[in-house]
């Protein structure tokens, strides 16, 4: 921004109308997708290093140390794998932007081509579903504890909350999953332990199997999400606008919901963002332990099997679901405080 | 109701005690357990997941191997993985924001472009990245662990350093004509020693977390080896049997990463 402002510094009036055509936001908008994409760019570069260049041949690794001769010829013929680095890694990114993930190594090791995406499309739902259901709950309980603890800080209620929401921060998913575990399966036994979704059903149809993991992300995040709405809440309610609202006689509802929420959304929406970016981690081990069928589990299970070619192409996905959320992040903070759009310079 | 600053300081320290005592029994828990197992971690003693009873006050695990000694020995390699990936990644870090602190050489970009590369995955799905690139095991882990926290722990060092290294003292010292690592060393370091351990025990709990989480997953340490995050992980089929298999290691790995954040938390505020 500070190098358009120099460029169009004492130009006539023409280029002045020019510019507005281009809302600033749009601009901060396009800069920070490129940003992003230069980001993935170096990043694909590292995940396509690590899983295709290090560790010898994916093709031996599914026909096993010892094949040769003919076999390995075809199989690594059919992978693309006589191809040079370059031309490999030209051919993978290409389809990544063509929406193509390429096959999986584990499709081959079978004897034929099978798709990633065939693999992980209905997974990337369900993976979707747990999130969304885990980050509703997180949102309007953060939203609510947060804003209401920071009116009354100091009270007890802020107390409680404070203590207690140290604690799950430090948990290890599968520590407060193990707990939960134990309480619901085997003492009070309302609740399956593990999740036995049909593949292709729709997880919404199994309610009690999605109680367990909703509630284990939605555990171990809150009590980070709370500290953080009650902290841009209480900065906000510090500040000096507010403290002039009220000198100036406003009333307090109105100060509190006017002036002080209004510019305690902005830090919100970035602890949001950091809590969907965590889900990405978090669903990982949630899966995992509750046997969910989604995305992180069947990265998981890739890894473990060395589907080196499978786990670049979804780890590319997450790195995209990733940065385009801190992307979207930034630009509605943007969107919300209209003094960003000309500070900075 | 109008609020100052300073009526809402920190809450008493008594969190921050309850978290030093919590610590200070699992960490000797972990280190003198061997020495207490009233049996062997690799040996069956009884049917696989029999309930608590005489002998084995914890039950077995799904093996029928004591869980109560299991997890006397289970936390040995939790601290000694986590530490060591902390000590790499603060050994490195260290350096590194130091000079890029200090120099505001080439160094600095290249540092500040890494962190942004690294802040662009879940750190979770990079530990996973390197094991599927150098094979899973612990060796992977560790070393993933290690990096994923380097360019944060450098940057953090590169701000403290930042705001020392404009100070008059160590003016003085470079035209003193002392050399560059004995400034770091002696003017630069004292003084950001405190903020620095509040942050090293938070990447202690980061890596116990994250080394636990995969081996939890399988993809780190290996049965048979008595670990807490493998144990929780391979007792899952005993809950309705014998749930504490799976609970005691968890609840003392939850005790574990809860003190320490309890006890650096307080220490982070004292330096804020």
């Amino acid at each position: 921004m500070s190098l358009a402002g120099v460029e169009h510094a004492g130009t006539a009036p023409p280029r002045a109308v020019e510019r507005r055509r281009h809302h600033p936001v749009l601009r901060y908008a396009a800069r920070r997708v490129a940003a992003g994409v230069l980001t993935l760019a170096v990043l694909s570069l590292l995940v396509f290093a690590a899983t295709s260049v290090l560790p010898g041949d994916a093709a031996s690794a599914i026909l096993g140390k010892q094949a040769h001769g003919p076999q390995l010829q075809h199989l690594r013929a059919e992978m693309g794998l006589n191809h040079s680095i370059a031309r490999q890694y030209g051919d993978w990114v290409g389809g990544l932007l063509h929406g193509n993930l390429g096959n999986s190594a584990a499709g081959y090791a079978a004897g034929g081509q099978v798709t990633v995406w065939s693999q992980i499309s209905g997974k990337l739902a369900n993976s979707a579903i747990l999130a969304l259901l885990a980050f509703l709950p997180i949102i309007a309980v953060s939203l609510l504890l947060g804003v209401v603890t920071a009116l009354r800080a100091t009270g007890w209620l802020d107390h409680v909350v404070s203590t207690l929401t140290l604690i799950p921060a430090a948990l290890p998913e599968f520590v407060l999953g193990a707990v939960l575990l134990a309480v619901f399966f085997t003492w009070l036994n309302v609740l399956p332990p593990v999740s036995l979704i049909p593949p292709g059903a729709n997880p919404l149809d199994y309610p009690s199997e999605l109680v367990l993991p909703v509630l284990t992300l939605v555990g171990v995040s809150t009590g980070y999400a709370i500290r953080m709405i009650r902290a841009g809440m209480l900065d906000s309610l510090l500040s000096e606008s507010v403290t002039m609202a009220r000198l100036n006689g406003i009333r307090e509802r109105r100060v509190v919901v006017r002036y002080a929420a209004r510019n305690a959304l902005a830090p919100s929406v970035q602890v949001f963002a950091l809590i969907a970016q965590y889900l990405i981690g978090g669903i990982l081990i949630v899966e995992y332990l509750y046997n969910y069928p989604g995305i992180g589990k069947e990265l998981v299970d890739a890894v473990a099997i060395h589907d080196n070619l499978e786990v670049q192409s979804v780890t590319m996905l997450l790195a995209t679901i990733y940065v385009a959320i801190t992307i979207a992040a930034d630009v509605v903070v943007m969107l919300l405080v209209p003094k960003l759009r000309t500070g900075g310079r | 109701m109008i609020l100052s600053r300073r009526r809402i300081a920190p809450l008493s320290n008594v969190g921050a005690w309850i978290g030093a005592v919590v610590l200070v029994m699992v960490v000797v828990i972990a280190l003198v357990g061997p020495w207490l197992a009233p049996h062997s971690p690799d040996q069956p003693i009884a049917a696989p997941f029999t309930p608590p009873g005489s002998g084995h006050p914890l039950g077995t695990d799904f093996l029928g191997r004591d869980v109560l000694s299991r997890l006397l020995w289970g936390g040995r390699s939790v601290l000694l993985f986590a530490g060591a990936a902390t000590t790499i990644a603060y050994a490195v870090g260290l350096a590194v924001g130091l000079l890029a602190g200090y120099s505001r050489s080439w160094i600095d970009p290249a540092l500040m472009r890494s962190v942004d590369i690294l802040l662009a995955f879940p750190a979770l799905v990079f530990i996973l990245l390197l094991a599927a690139a150098l094979g899973t095991g612990i060796w992977s882990v560790l070393l993933a662990t290690a990096v994923i926290q380097v360019p944060g722990i450098a940057r953090i060092i590169r701000t403290a350093t930042l705001e020392q290294s404009v100070r008059g003292f160590v003016e003085v010292a470079v035209l003193r004509g002392e050399t560059t690592p004995s400034i770091l060393r002696r003017e630069i370091l004292p003084n950001i020693a405190g903020p620095i351990s509040a942050d090293i025990g938070l990447r202690f709990t980061w890596s116990v977390i994250l080394i636990a989480s995969v081996n939890f997953l399988g993809l780190g340490l290996q049965p048979p080896a008595a670990d807490w995050g493998v144990m929780v992980s391979e007792n899952r089929g005993g809950l309705n049997l014998n749930p504490y298999a799976m609970l005691a290691p968890a609840l003392i790995l939850g005790a574990l990463t809860v003190a320490i954040n309890l006890v650096s938390d307080s220490l982070a505020r004292r330096y804020r």
